[in-house]
């Protein structure tokens, strides 16, 4: 059964390999001073898509990530593992988007894009916003089921799918009707490398935002390539493309509102021993819901 | 992220610095005559090289993330065998997964064939890489390069059947070695004979010591002519393991490379595919896949070099004795500086012999399918010959480098590095079979000798001193000059004495001051390109060379016939 998959990715900053000019003096992330890499639960998401690819003969992985120029990385990324192509979703109407506006835009864009899609693919969360919102919302947005904290694909025929999913001291194996939106764990399968030959036949892969301005396609050095090779024109598209409501995109449809940010500050004043009794143990339970620390 | 190949920049200057490289991506691409059939064809050298780099770092990211981390595992899980087969070492799985998917097999092959058409030059580094991670792994992938041996030498039928398999990942053997012919394969005895019923060879007797000896596909070498005793009755088989017949007898239990299974093979009539014509398997065919396989230790030598040289820093920095890390130390820092001078001068050393390699190789495939102009031919000569002339040097130098710079990153350790805990162990037991096996450091002095005695090395040393080098360098190459002239008189004198036992004597001394004044040469070439990278080890090299070609020269003053009765051993 061939399938029409749709992986939803993100560029963040590195923020595992932080160094001491990783955040600004006002407390954001200093994103200059960090690489831009897949965030890394979308690669897992990837991975799951590519084996569905690799079982089902005719399947299509398309990509789909909302940012700017350099965000199409992202895209040759994906197709140097093996998807079949990806859309770049850039307007300035998206910026300041926060997780609501961001699922509204990607959830218009798949119906542009992809509208008879089979799954839609992506990580659990980005390791940027650490929402896990983005997902689950696309579903909503789409009307479609949603299997959260995916482990494994264990089987996509005849118009279901089963997944393995991590769960709080377990595994839950879940069963659903496509179409359905799929989140994936970092615990599932790392994401296939990059295959030298697909590193070579894409690498000169451009999204026209890539391109410098006043410029186009004929103006890159082997022009001529980007005429006999269309799949080096990477897709692209605005909000106007996809037919967004602009009250729904970027700041305007963003509810959440960032009042302050505090720098976490860890100072232990004063310490206590506790023994392993039942007593101490729930003494300290009660402490920490009193303090609001758990619950 | 770490990678292999990125964080050592040695590495891309050797690749980009030469003037040789332009030729090579012209000859191995045949004037880019596949960059309209194939979308991953370069369409120039620029694109070619820049080609290059993007696979080395998909190798150096897939070693730095998947292999190294596996190494340890690996090591001390090792291969198993069950009912005559052999499973790898688990992580030994996912490592070659990685690399299947990367599509790292069968770099060199031409594109028809499902391969990447790399030169060999980018091969090597990519071996250089894989070795830096893990040797022993390096050992099982780096096998595919038999496949070059089949290329060359098999029926187009043959090579249509095979080589898009070793694309996809198939791995390879050649075996070579028995209980009774190691060094010595004239005296190789499993019999081939025809199968006259089914039209077919048949394989009968046993190997030993057979890297992945339960690999795909095998080259194997056996005496197709019976009756004959020495290398003239020797023909080279393919042996298919869908075809059955071939079992692992046992898996060796060595010092090192211990995710490498080295294997002893019972053959039981098993079918096999004759390679090329009959009675040249030893004089030609394997020639040529010991000198692929020699190159190929050389890089696999350079590597673990690297890697001893990366734990040493690393600990040496980190360590702290005195109130001070241990790097501040001269005597530490003297042993730190000589393992990065040998560790850059023998890596030299490797890509100058793998370009010439990729030159005298690319023509050769040229002249299968066109008659050679006259400046075709002279130059195939030409680089064929530096070729055989430096692959020993490459590979006799690099492992014995290899295995010093093992020994002295132990050493820098202190007793941590006696302990089973530190990578450094490993790194000096899988250095160990570098300068043994693809024949010992004594084979290739056999195998260089005689182009010190006709004059070969100096005619190259002689080409390399009319090269230009920045001016403030003049200095160094007066100093190698002079070593060149120490060993020009050694070898005068050692040819005047006219004495085979002398001469056999001294071969070992003689080869190595060669060696050492080329590599100096290589070295001053790279310093003037890139002094920030070399111009250090330039000088600590020409130190430490200087010392080994006085001590050498030294000896082989003292040295006389009649003293030989002083080195017979009963």
């Amino acid at each position: 059964m061939s399938l029409k998959i749709v992986v939803l990715a993100k560029q963040v900053p590195d923020t595992r390999n932080v160094g001491p000019d990783a955040m600004t003096p006002e407390g954001t992330v200093n994103r200059s001073a960090l690489p831009a890499i897949f965030n890394p639960e979308d690669l897992n998401a990837l991975e799951q898509a590519l084996r569905l690819k690799d079982q089902n003969p005719g399947t299509t992985v398309i990509v789909l990530t909302m940012g700017p120029g350099r965000a199409a990385e992202i895209i040759r990324e994906a197709m140097y593992r093996g998807a079949d192509g990806g859309y770049l979703l850039t307007d300035r109407a998206f910026a300041g988007a926060d997780t609501l506006a961001t699922s509204y835009a990607l959830a218009t864009a798949i119906k542009h894009v992809q509208p008879d899609v089979d799954l839609i693919i992506g990580g659990r969360q980005a390791i940027d916003g650490d929402t896990a919102q983005v997902g689950p919302q696309v579903a909503e947005k789409l009307g479609l089921n949603q299997i959260t904290y995916s482990e494994e694909i264990l089987s996509c025929k005849d118009g279901k799918i089963v997944v393995k999913r991590h769960i709080d001291g377990g595994v839950e194996t879940v069963e659903s009707p496509l179409p359905c939106v799929i989140t994936v764990n970092g615990s599932a399968a790392p994401c296939r490398p990059r295959n030298s030959k697909l590193v070579m036949k894409f690498k000169r892969a451009k999204a026209p935002m890539e391109l410098v301005p006043e410029t186009t396609f004929a103006d890159l050095p082997y022009a001529d390539l980007y005429e006999k090779r269309p799949y080096l024109k990477l897709g692209q598209l605005n909000c106007a493309d996809v037919n967004a409501d602009l009250q729904q995109c970027g700041l305007a449809g963003s509810p959440t509102k960032v009042k302050t940010v505090q720098n976490i500050v860890f100072k232990a004043k004063e310490s206590k021993v506790l023994t392993g009794s039942d007593e101490d143990v729930n003494g300290l339970i009660q402490e920490l819901l009193a303090s609001h620390t758990i619950g | 992220m770490a990678n292999y190949y990125n964080d050592i920049k040695e590495i891309k200057f050797e690749l980009e610095n030469s003037p040789l490289m332009e030729r090579i991506v012209e000859l191995k691409e045949r004037s880019f005559e596949d960059k309209d059939q194939y979308d991953e064809a370069p369409q120039d050298f620029a694109d070619a090289m820049d080609s290059y780099d993007k696979v080395l770092d998909i190798v150096g990211d897939i070693t730095a993330n998947v292999i190294a981390p596996n190494a340890e595992d690996v090591d001390a899980e090792g291969p198993h065998l069950e009912k005559g087969r052999v499973t790898y070492a688990s992580k030994t799985y996912e490592n070659l997964d990685n690399m299947i998917k990367a599509g790292m097999n069968g770099l060199t092959m031409p594109r028809r064939y499902g391969g990447l058409n790399l030169p060999v030059t980018v091969y090597t580094a990519a071996n250089e890489i894989v070795s830096a991670g893990d040797a022993g792994f390096e050992n099982i992938w780096s096998l595919q390069d038999c496949i070059e041996t089949l290329f060359c030498f098999g029926n187009e039928e043959q090579r249509q059947k095979y080589i898009p398999r070793v694309c996809k990942g198939e791995t390879m053997s050649m075996d070579l070695t028995e209980p009774d012919a190691g060094s010595d394969l004239q005296s190789v005895m499993l019999k081939a004979s025809y199968d006259e019923d089914n039209k077919c060879w048949r394989l009968n007797g046993s190997k030993r010591f057979i890297t992945n000896g339960d690999s795909d596909i095998h080259l194997v070498l056996a005496r197709s002519e019976a009756g004959t005793r020495d290398g003239r009755g020797l023909s080279m088989f393919i042996y298919d393991k869908r075809d059955g017949g071939v079992d692992v007898r046992r898996i060796e239990n060595k010092l090192g490379i211990h995710g490498s299974p080295t294997c002893e093979l019972v053959y039981k009539n098993a079918k096999c595919e004759l390679c090329g014509d009959r009675k040249l398997g030893l004089i030609k065919y394997v020639m040529s896949l010991m000198n692929g396989a020699r190159l190929g230790i050389a890089a696999q030598s350079v590597g673990l070099s690297q890697a001893a040289y990366n734990e040493a820093v690393a600990y040496a920095r980190d360590r702290k004795q005195f109130g001070k890390a241990i790097i501040e130390f001269p005597a530490v820092a003297e042993m730190i500086s000589n393992i990065k001078a040998r560790l850059d001068a023998g890596r030299a050393l490797l890509y100058q012999t793998a370009r010439y390699v990729d030159i005298y190789k690319a023509l050769e495939d040229i002249s299968r399918d066109r008659k050679l102009t006259p400046e075709e031919r002279a130059e195939l000569k030409k680089y064929s010959r530096l070729a055989d002339a430096f692959t020993p040097l490459a590979k006799g130098m690099n492992s014995e480098y290899a295995n010093q710079n093992g020994y002295d990153c132990i050493q820098i350790h202190g007793g941590s590095g006696f302990m089973l805990e530190y990578a450094c162990q490993r790194i000096y037991r899988d250095a160990r079979i570098t300068s043994i096996y693809e024949g010992t450091t004594q084979l290739q002095t056999v195998a260089a000798i005689r182009y010190v005695t006709n004059g070969f090395y100096s005619t190259v040393i002689e080409d390399f001193e009319q090269q230009d080098v920045a001016s403030e360098y003049k200095e160094f190459q007066v100093r190698i000059k002079e070593m060149t002239q120490k060993y020009n008189a050694c070898v005068a004198s050692v040819k005047e004495a006219s004495d085979q036992d002398f001469h056999d004597i001294c071969a070992r001394h003689l080869y190595e001051m060669a060696a050492d004044v080329i590599m100096c040469h290589l070295l001053l070439q790279n310093a003037t390109k890139a002094p920030e990278l070399f111009v250090k080890s330039l000088q600590v090299y020409l130190n430490y060379a200087e010392a080994e070609v006085g001590k050498h020269g030294t000896w082989i003053n003292r040295m006389s016939i009649s003293q030989l009765d002083n080195y017979r051993q009963s």
